[in-house]
């Protein structure tokens, strides 16, 4: 018999849509940053086998010289970002959910299982609650990440006021280039995630709307019917 | 035509009745908020830019009063007691890079043996200082990270006279309590509006000397501002003139839509 399953709180859903188009604008904005001093590349061994960012990539964007309007959006957008987060990862300690969410010792372990049973190498998923293994690691880390873009975001942007964060992200160098890096992660993540909830289907995702999915739960007979030859204890 | 009988008989919803007005209610709710979040969005890109001749121009005005409130914001936090990094000297870059000639194109005439520097004091008064009353004041030099606004750095050393030293031999107190500092080229093709608290700050200097060397013509001479506490567009070579005000003074990039701050 079908049922109603209450999957997503309303805060949950409303922080994950608010975010976003925020985050979209803040990679959008950050690209017409980072064009004035594009010097990252992906580099082995004196081989560049890609450069962030290509002029077609730049062109088809419509990313050159817009320094200024980036950083003027980047600054805007950037209290939103960090409010929409603080929000978030306070709702989620004082719900408890934070429960669902953090990985767990074997979450590690059974996240390799979940990935072999997502690519269709190992039939049996492990059991879980609300996430996976592989959900709770990747949905913890998201956090971590953005807790990371706003702490070398403000080493970056205030180095002098703040220093200390500076320094914490081993100097404004390294500071950049871990804002830089974290933003091709959320990209990836986006990947990945949107190649998921496609494969997880519409109830999965109509939950994240309307907070709710339907299961289909076998009611279990009042009367049993008893083997003569099983002797249940 | 009544049906009376039909109210009366009206029965709990079903289940699929219950998904659907949840349904229902969710996916138009997130249209509504998806519509209206991207109104906004094509509201704010489509803003009108600073009407030409403000002190600040070249933004969508929405975002200019964003910048000045996150300005208002991080103010709060400058202290003197921040200091800039600084560095030994054996990191302090050779060739030091030169970014833009604006106002000082080497195609203008300009003579450093005549050049003075012009302080605007009350009542058009104009305090003249000459490059050997300058150098006369105590020395500072500094090693240190300079921070271009478009994401690029170099460490270099420079030597001058604080500004905050400057204020006080000059007694120039009266002024130094006013809100913003003015400084422009004698051309005054590239000038820089400063908050009075980032222009005393102990880093910032009136330099002179450059790796222990008089600074050369491309590199502001005779005499530049060197302000750890902004980026590059704030540090203003070859100053002609400088003055006091309680409001913005004019500022070159500020005009081209930069944040008027621009402070680190």
């Amino acid at each position: 018999m079908k049922a109603i399953k209450e999957k997503h709180s309303l805060a949950m859903r409303w922080c994950h849509w608010v975010n976003f188009p925020i985050l979209t604008i803040m990679i959008w904005s950050g690209m017409l940053i980072y064009w004035a001093n594009d010097e990252y590349s992906f580099t082995i061994f004196g081989h560049t086998f890609f450069r962030f960012f290509p002029d077609w990539f730049y062109h088809a964007l419509k990313i050159p010289h817009r320094l200024a309007e980036g950083m003027a959006f980047h600054f805007l957008f950037m209290w939103f970002f960090t409010l929409n987060g603080f929000f978030y990862i306070l709702y989620t300690l004082i719900s408890g959910e934070w429960r669902e969410l953090v990985p767990q010792k074997k979450s590690f372990k059974e996240a390799w299982l979940v990935l072999l049973h997502d690519l269709h190498i190992r039939k049996m998923a492990p059991p879980q609650k609300k996430y996976n293994a592989a959900q709770r690691i990747a949905y913890t880390a998201i956090i971590v990440m953005a807790i990371g873009s706003v702490i070398t975001g403000l080493a970056i942007y205030k180095p002098v006021q703040f220093y200390y964060l500076t320094w914490l992200c081993g100097g404004y160098h390294f500071a950049r280039i871990i804002h830089f890096a974290l933003t091709l992660g959320y990209v990836f993540f986006f990947l990945i995630h949107i190649m998921q909830v496609i494969l997880a289907g519409w109830n999965n995702f109509r939950s994240v709307i309307s907070g709710f999915e339907i299961v289909n739960d076998t009611p279990k007979p009042a009367i049993q019917k008893i083997d003569k030859d099983e002797h249940p204890g | 035509m009544s049906t009376p009988d039909k109210k009366k008989t009206q029965k709990e919803p079903t289940l699929q009745q219950k998904i659907n007005r949840r349904n229902f209610i969710s996916f138009s709710t997130f249209t509504v908020l998806a519509a209206s979040a991207y109104g906004g969005w094509r509201w704010l890109y489509n803003s009108p830019q600073e009407e030409a001749g403000g002190i600040t121009g070249g933004a969508h005005k929405p975002l200019r009063r964003a910048l000045n409130k996150t300005e208002l914001f991080f103010r709060r936090l400058f202290s003197n007691n921040h200091l800039v990094k600084t560095y030994p000297r054996s990191r302090a870059a050779k060739n030091v890079r030169t970014n833009s000639y604006i106002g000082i194109e080497p195609s203008k005439k300009f003579d450093p043996a005549e050049w003075r520097l012009n302080v605007v004091k009350k009542g058009g008064e104009i305090l003249k200082v000459s490059m050997e009353e300058i150098m006369a004041l105590p020395k500072t030099e500094i090693i240190y990270d300079f921070k271009c606004v478009e994401g690029w750095d170099q460490i270099q050393h420079w030597a001058g006279v604080r500004f905050i030293d400057f204020v006080k031999h000059y007694q120039l107190d009266d002024y130094a309590k006013m809100e913003y500092v003015g400084m422009e080229t004698p051309d005054k093709s590239y000038y820089v509006g400063l908050d009075m608290p980032s222009a005393l700050h102990p880093q910032t200097l009136l330099a002179y000397e450059m790796n222990d060397k008089p600074i050369t013509l491309p590199h502001g001479a005779p005499l530049r501002l060197i302000i750890p506490v902004k980026y590059g567009i704030k540090n203003l070579k070859r100053i002609g003139t400088i003055t006091f005000s309680n409001t913005r003074p004019r500022d070159y990039w500020a005009e081209a839509g930069y944040d008027y701050y621009s402070g680190l």
